[in-house]
């Protein structure tokens, strides 16, 4: 299991260091023996003192000079993995063969919880929260192994403000919570108004040649839901699932012929640990009780007939040693009633370039030495609509023999609706002891489809 | 209110002011005073001085101060043990209190305290909270009691926390039962003989129950336990596959992993015939897919497992090749793994599309990519043979680039396919030599001389360009002057006329100049060969080179199979085994796929099933475990098989020489170390292609046993055990015998290459040994041994070697060296192939000596289960070498008055006694070095019972 955890600043100091297994050389041990009589005496004594876990990383990782090719490193037969965060560091231990996949996603939950208790992850945001984080380590990571990690768990007992006197039912409301079946909800939560926010936020993928032909596309989608409802309210969550729409097709054909071709192959998803995976196995139904707030219900992905927004057409051609002629058409591919926005579209320029002239017919263009890239910029555009940009890059002559590499020309942009053609059919809401009824909640769905690795070849 | 304040404090006695506020009477600055201790702590300075002042702010009811304290002391209690000895009273104490989360605390943090002291205060607490009302302190004291067994193993076995740890398998709460499995599952870890865990269907069911309602975290534990659990027949395989299958579904990657691992290694033992064995492929590749689009520390770890299951079972994913393709901006670990599955999984039907990806990738920017994208080309082709062209084309372009490392790699895979469709691209080859002079590392520069000297009757000026390489010969590294050697010589057979200079040259370069013993060796070789033998030397140098694999990078099919048992952790992340990385007894034990069952019935005794008896189980010869040779062979099996008659011709040829007496001066005393790649193999024995003894692991070896050929002449011989299991040695599997016949001792080795490679140079040597025991030849094995062949050698061994008592006495530890790595294992022999044929004594003698040993030196034993008559025993044990000097009949007794001689010379005299009726009989043996009686005696029981 994992030995120990430190996180780091980006000069490779230490901000918080936290060891569980007596196999890592730990901190306070050695630095004992140095205090006494420096550190050579130390190495002397020990014949083979384990070099402190804290500066091999450091060392090896943090102060390489080469860049570090591998999130997961072995040194003098200690495994360090890590993630960074901004600057930040975060490093686990271990000396076993521990669950390499479990370690990772404890490291971003640890980010995730620590960033739900103080913001952003910064080297001021630790130093200023060290005891917190200390207390919360102690209790999400037990002789390292991972323990409940919800926020909404946590947050019930661990407060920065210590915890007042607490009554019997409440200390032991606390401990059931945590250690229950529904870790991630507490009992007794009561809203004048139940409303619940659905938001369908879809990343639509694309790598194109640069004639045209797609090579690869898929959306990656994610269903973020913010729940405000009393007690323990049990929902039921439909969409138009090809699996699901085909099964209840058989019963009755009217269905069939109405919602049959709107149906959408999800290739796999994956649940909040709320959602009852067994029963979505054996019945494709969705059921859950939601933690309280905000949180990602699902993910899930799709390859097949995906609504690409945009089609970049790029056209390159080197005018001579000295001079590239570039002109690249977007087209977008949607409902002329609806509008995308932030459009940017992002086209790759030598390393050798010494001036761009630029004409674009709409939106702002601009060449960005530092970037190596000319950003073409539209607030927003209407479906079925073309627009188009031309440019003449200057080039130095240079006697480097190696080709420029055109990396590809990507595009950034969000649209009103979901790119792999989800729609959500219902979200139902029961909770048998309170009383109020399905139809008594306020509901909102929203759909967002944005850019993810959108990329043309050229 | 921030806390970074604490971190800037630099002021010289800081100590002492940090004393002062320890003490203070005010809650607030006392708290204050603490964290500043734990921020110096954190930043590596030495506050173990504030021991007792930070010891006595435990005293609180504030829960945050006294978590302070507790991490404080957790740091150094270790470091001021004497003083830690003050905290235990509140510890006690505390988990007495009426608040959980308190309870819980005490416990956490005792368990964290490595003194022994304070180890034994912690045993009552324990307990008690091992039974607390709330789950929450359970869950907390089930951790506990992994801490106490890491600190002291032997107290928690003695104080019965493991029986209730057990018992916490059925607790109700699903956190209680994940955590008592995760603890259960380490402690078991260190014990791997016992058997901790128990998993039985009844307690599996439990694991599945919990695991539909506990953490992500906890499913994780409950799945890797699950994983190292044998479901007893296919129909309990599928049953728990179809219950692990939802959790594939969930957002935790670990808990996909962990699950897919469980699928992995359970669908092993399902029928592929089997409708549900079907679904189950094709329910594994979207999760696997789904990994990909998660973080990129998580992708990398996935797409190392996803390595591993397309190799393990390439059906998975093969219609996924398009979510391989590398992103602009994946990390460079993403886009080298990547690259990787790629060309696993390419094949025909997609290979226009991979070659298109891999020339996008060659003009990349990170060197280390843009080489293996360019090697992956060549790969490709190798791989597929119709896209050969294609990509030999595509590497032509590549080369026209001109970019410097692009042209060398391009040139290493050339090479490559060249090996492979010999004959067939050679009209590049104008090409490769017009970037010749840009070839500045070794690899490249070999491959291109390679190339030279392998097609040097098509390429005009040959000589020329061999040439330009051997100005600066001794600044080349050996790859290349040895490549540069063989080539020149090569050039020398194809146009004797003209290069004869040239190749006086690289000779005397090569023999005369260098120090390098590898390029001295073969320089003389090459000279002697020209010199004395063209023909032959034609023979050796131009011989048809073996065709290469397609596959060139494959895991051993052992490794692999471990390495699915390990999908998910660091094992597979590395690929190599834990034992390879992890320190100490932990994570030593080999995990291994179990056997595919056919049906409930047939697997009724798993231990029964030979075939696919995990290598783990069987049993390894180790000196320390005594006569383990004695236990395998009172397994009760039927008859032995007869040790095959080899010809003793094998022993004379074994002498014959590699290349005539000519050389020997040149061999020096490490013949075996010359085998270089294009030499013949020396001639060997003919080995008997059919031998009695059946092919196959040890186990099933000692199972097959059916048809019963009894001895034909010579000592008893005991069935072919396994030596060194092919895990161990990277592939080589040695199982054997000893045998005597007619005055001579051998021993009779089966090896089995059941690795990918080719293995040459075998040799094999003893250490000293009780009796001497030395190999009379060299080991000789025909010809390279290819992946997954088989081959008996009869070893005649002598017993004038040096001596060494050994412990056991009978303990032979060996050493058998291939091309690949040198190889240790020991075994045990039966004392009887020591037995001379001049064993008798005649009956004055034996009488005199019998009353000359003392009888201190006399030793008796039972041999139970063998129900044989004076007659049969006589026969049996003269036919190895034990002889009868006389019989007496006593009161319905047989006996039988008996000797033996060893081969350095001790006598050993018996007296056996048989009653007719009775399977026991009695065995009394005298000898002046009585240490070897012990041996003799498991001799008796073997020659009697078998």
């Amino acid at each position: 299991m994992i030995g120990g955890l430190f996180i780091y600043n980006h000069k490779g100091e230490v901000l918080i260091s936290r060891v569980y297994r007596d196999d890592i050389g730990s901190q306070a041990a050695d630095s004992a023996v140095f205090s006494s009589s420096g550190p050579f005496l130390g190495e002397r004594l020990g014949g083979s003192v384990r070099r402190n876990a804290v500066d091999a990383f450091r060392v090896n990782v943090i102060h390489a000079r080469q860049q570090v090719r591998s999130p997961v490193t072995n040194i003098a037969r200690t495994s360090f993995f890590h993630v960074k965060r901004s600057n930040i560091w975060l490093a686990a231990v271990t000396k076993q063969n521990v669950n390499a996949a479990m370690v990772f996603e404890f490291l971003y939950k640890m980010c995730d919880v620590m960033a739900a208790y103080f913001g952003k992850i910064s080297e001021e945001n630790i130093k200023n929260n060290f005891v917190l984080i200390y207390e919360l380590l102690d209790e999400i990571l037990d002789f390292g192994y991972p323990q409940n990690s919800e926020t909404g768990a946590l947050k019930t007992f661990i407060t920065q403000q210590g915890i007042k006197s607490q009554t019997k039912e409440e200390q032991s409301q606390i401990t059931s919570q945590v250690t229950g079946q529904i870790g991630w909800r507490r009992e007794g939560i009561k809203y004048r108004r139940n409303e619940l926010f659905l938001d369908v936020l879809e990343s639509v993928n694309l790598l194109m040649s640069p004639q045209g032909q797609v090579l690869s596309a898929h959306v990656s989608g994610r269903v973020v839901m913010k729940s405000y409802l009393s007690g323990m309210p049990e929902c039921k969550f439909g969409m138009n699932d090809k699996i699901v729409i085909e099964k209840q097709g058989k019963g009755t054909a009217d269905e069939t012929s109405k919602s049959g071709k709107q149906s959408i192959a999800i290739d796999d998803c994956t649940f909040h640990q709320c959602v009852r995976l067994s029963k979505f196995d054996s019945e494709r139904s969705i059921s859950f009780i939601p933690p309280d707030g905000e949180f990602e219900l699902m993910r899930y992905r799709t390859t097949k007939d995906i609504i690409l927004p945009f089609r970049v057409i790029p056209l390159v051609r080197e005018v001579g040693r000295t001079k590239l002629e570039v002109k690249v058409v977007i087209k977008s591919n949607f409902k002329p009633s609806l509008l995308a926005q932030k459009i940017e579209v992002r086209i790759p320029t030598p390393l050798n370039t010494s001036g761009v002239q630029v004409i674009c017919m709409k939106g702002k263009a601009k060449y960005k030495a530092s970037e190596n890239a000319i950003v073409w910029k539209i607030k927003r555009m209407a479906g079925m609509k073309e627009s188009q940009i031309s440019a003449e890059i200057e080039l130095l002559p240079t006697n480097d023999k190696k080709k420029w590499a055109r990396p590809p020309i990507s595009m950034n942009f969000e649209v009103p609706f979901a790119p792999s053609g989800l729609k959500v059919r219902y979200l139902k809401v029961f909770e048998p002891k309170l009383n109020y009824s399905d139809h008594d909640v306020i509901k909102w769905v929203r759909y967002i489809g944005r850019s993810g690795i959108y990329e043309t070849r050229c | 209110m921030t806390d970074s304040k604490y971190f800037t404090t630099t002021k010289k006695g800081e100590i002492f002011e940090l004393k002062a506020e320890l003490n203070s009477d005010k809650k607030e600055k006392k708290k204050e005073a603490v964290k500043k201790v734990i921020a110096s702590m954190t930043v590596g300075k030495d506050v173990s001085a504030l021991f007792p002042d930070v010891v006595n702010c435990m005293q609180t009811d504030n829960l945050e101060l006294k978590k302070l304290v507790y991490l404080y002391l957790m740091n150094y209690a270790k470091s001021q043990p004497d003083m830690a000895i003050m905290a235990v009273n509140t510890f006690v104490k505390d988990c007495e209190d009426p608040n959980p989360l308190i309870r819980a605390l005490a416990v956490r943090t005792m368990g964290c305290i490595r003194v022994d002291k304070i180890t034994e205060y912690l045993c009552e607490p324990l307990r008690k909270c091992l039974k607390d009302e709330d789950p929450y302190v359970r869950k907390t004291a089930a951790v506990c009691v992994a801490k106490l067994h890491d600190i002291n193993a032997q107290l928690v076995e003695d104080q019965g926390f493991l029986d209730t740890l057990k018992d916490l398998i059925s607790d109700s709460n699903p956190m209680v039962v994940a955590n008592a499995v995760a603890a259960l599952s380490e402690i078991a870890e260190s014990h791997p003989s016992s058997n901790l865990l128990d998993l039985n269907p009844q307690s599996i069911n439990k694991l599945l129950t919990a695991l539909n309602e506990c953490t992500e975290w906890g499913q994780i534990f409950i799945l890797d336990c699950l994983a190292n659990y044998t479901p007893k027949d296919d129909r309990e395989a599928q049953s728990i596959c179809e219950r692990v299958t939802p959790r594939l579904s969930h957002a935790n990657s670990a808990v996909v992993l962990s699950a897919v691992k469980v699928l992995m290694k359970f669908m092993e033992m399902l029928s592929k015939d089997l409708d549900y064995y079907g679904t189950l492929l094709k329910k594994l590749a979207p999760p696997l897919v789904t990994l990909l689009s998660a973080e990129p520390e998580l992708q990398y770890v996935a797409l190392r497992n996803i390595n591993l299951i397309v190799q393990k079972r390439p059906e998975i994913l093969k219609h996924e090749m398009k979510v391989f393709f590398v992103k602009y901006n994946d990390p460079i670990y993403v886009k080298l793994e990547k690259l990787d599955i790629m060309i696993r999984l390419a094949s025909q039907a997609n290979i226009a599309q991979v070659l298109a990806e891999l020339k996008e990738y060659a003009t990349e920017v990170d060197v280390d990519f843009v080489r293996k994208a360019v090697r992956a080309i060549g790969r490709c082709a190798i791989k597929v043979e119709q896209s050969a062209e294609r990509c030999v084309s595509t590497l032509l372009d590549l080369i026209q680039t001109k970019v410097n490392y692009v042209v060398q790699e391009a040139i290493v895979v050339i090479k490559d396919i060249f090996r492979k469709y010999p004959n067939k691209y050679e009209s590049v080859i104008a090409t490769l030599c017009e970037n010749l002079d840009s070839l500045d590392e070794p690899e490249a520069r070999a491959a291109m001389i390679w190339i030279v000297g392998e097609y040097a009757e098509r390429i005009d000026n040959a000589d020329e360009l061999l040439e330009s390489f051997l100005e600066g010969f001794h600044d080349e590294s050996t790859q290349v002057q040895l490549q540069l050697l063989t080539g020149i010589v090569k050039l020398f057979l194809k146009k004797p006329t003209e290069t004869q200079e040239l190749v006086q040259q690289v000779l005397s370069l090569a023999t005369q100049d260098s120090d390098n013993p590898d390029l001295r060796d073969r320089g003389y070789i090459y000279w002697r060969l020209l010199s004395t033998d063209p023909v032959a030397a034609k023979e050796v140098v131009l011989a048809e080179k073996p065709l290469i694999s397609e596959e060139t990078d494959l895991i051993e099919p052992t490794l692999l199979d471990e390495l699915i048992c390990y999908i998910g952790t660091l094992a597979s992340v590395y690929h190599k085994p834990p034992s390879a990385f992890v320190e100490g007894g932990r994570g030593v034990v080999h995990k291994s796929l179990p056997p595919r069952t056919a049906s409930s019935e047939s697997a009724e005794s798993p231990e029964t099933a030979p075939a696919g008896a995990p290598p783990g189980e069987q049993p390894d010869v180790i000196p320390a475990q005594g006569d383990l040779l004695g236990d395998l062979l009172n397994l009760d099996l039927g008859p032995p098989v007869s040790s095959p008659p080899l010809t003793t011709s094998s022993v004379q040829m074994g002498a014959v020489d590699l290349l005539g007496g000519g050389l020997d001066s040149l061999m020096g005393d490490e013949p075996e170390g010359i085998g270089g790649t294009n030499f013949v193999a020396p001639p060997t024995a003919a080995v008997p292609a059919s031998l009695g003894a059946p092919i196959g692991s040890g186990l099933s070896d000692l199972f097959d046993l059916t048809s019963g050929v009894g001895t034909l002449s010579g000592s008893y011989v005991a069935p072919k055990a396994v030596w060194l299991p092919a895990m161990k040695a990277k592939g080589l599997e040695i199982s054997g015998t000893f045998t005597r016949q007619v005055g001579s001792i051998s021993m009779d080795l089966q090896l089995t290459n059941k690795a990918l490679q080719v293995m040459t140079d075998f040799a094999i040597q003893f250490n000293r040994n009780s009796f001497g025991l030395a190999p009379a030849a060299p080991l000789q094995v025909h010809a390279p041994l290819s992946p997954n062949q088989t081959v008996e050698i009869s070893l005649p061994l002598s017993t004038v070697g040096s001596v060494m008592k050994m412990e056991p006495l009978n303990n032979l530890q060996v050493a058998v060296k291939n091309n690949i790595d040198v190889f240790y294992f020991s075994t045990l022999y039966p004392l009887h192939i020591l037995f001379v044929e001049d064993g008798k004594m005649d009956r004055q003698m034996f009488l005199a000596t019998w009353k000359d040993i003392p009888n201190e030196n006399e030793a008796q034993f039972q041999i139970r289960d063998c129900p044989l008559n004076a007659e049969a025993a006589t026969s049996k044990l003269q036919s190895s070498n034990i002889f009868t000097v006389a019989k007496r009949n006593v009161e319905g007794q047989d006996m039988l008055y008996q000797s033996l001689k060893l081969t350095n010379g001790i006598w050993v005299l018996a007296e056996l006694r048989v009653q007719p009726g009775n399977p026991s009989c009695t065995l009394s043996l005298k000898c002046r070095a009585p240490e070897v009686s012990q041996h003799v005696y498991q001799a008796y029981e073997t020659i009697l019972k078998n």
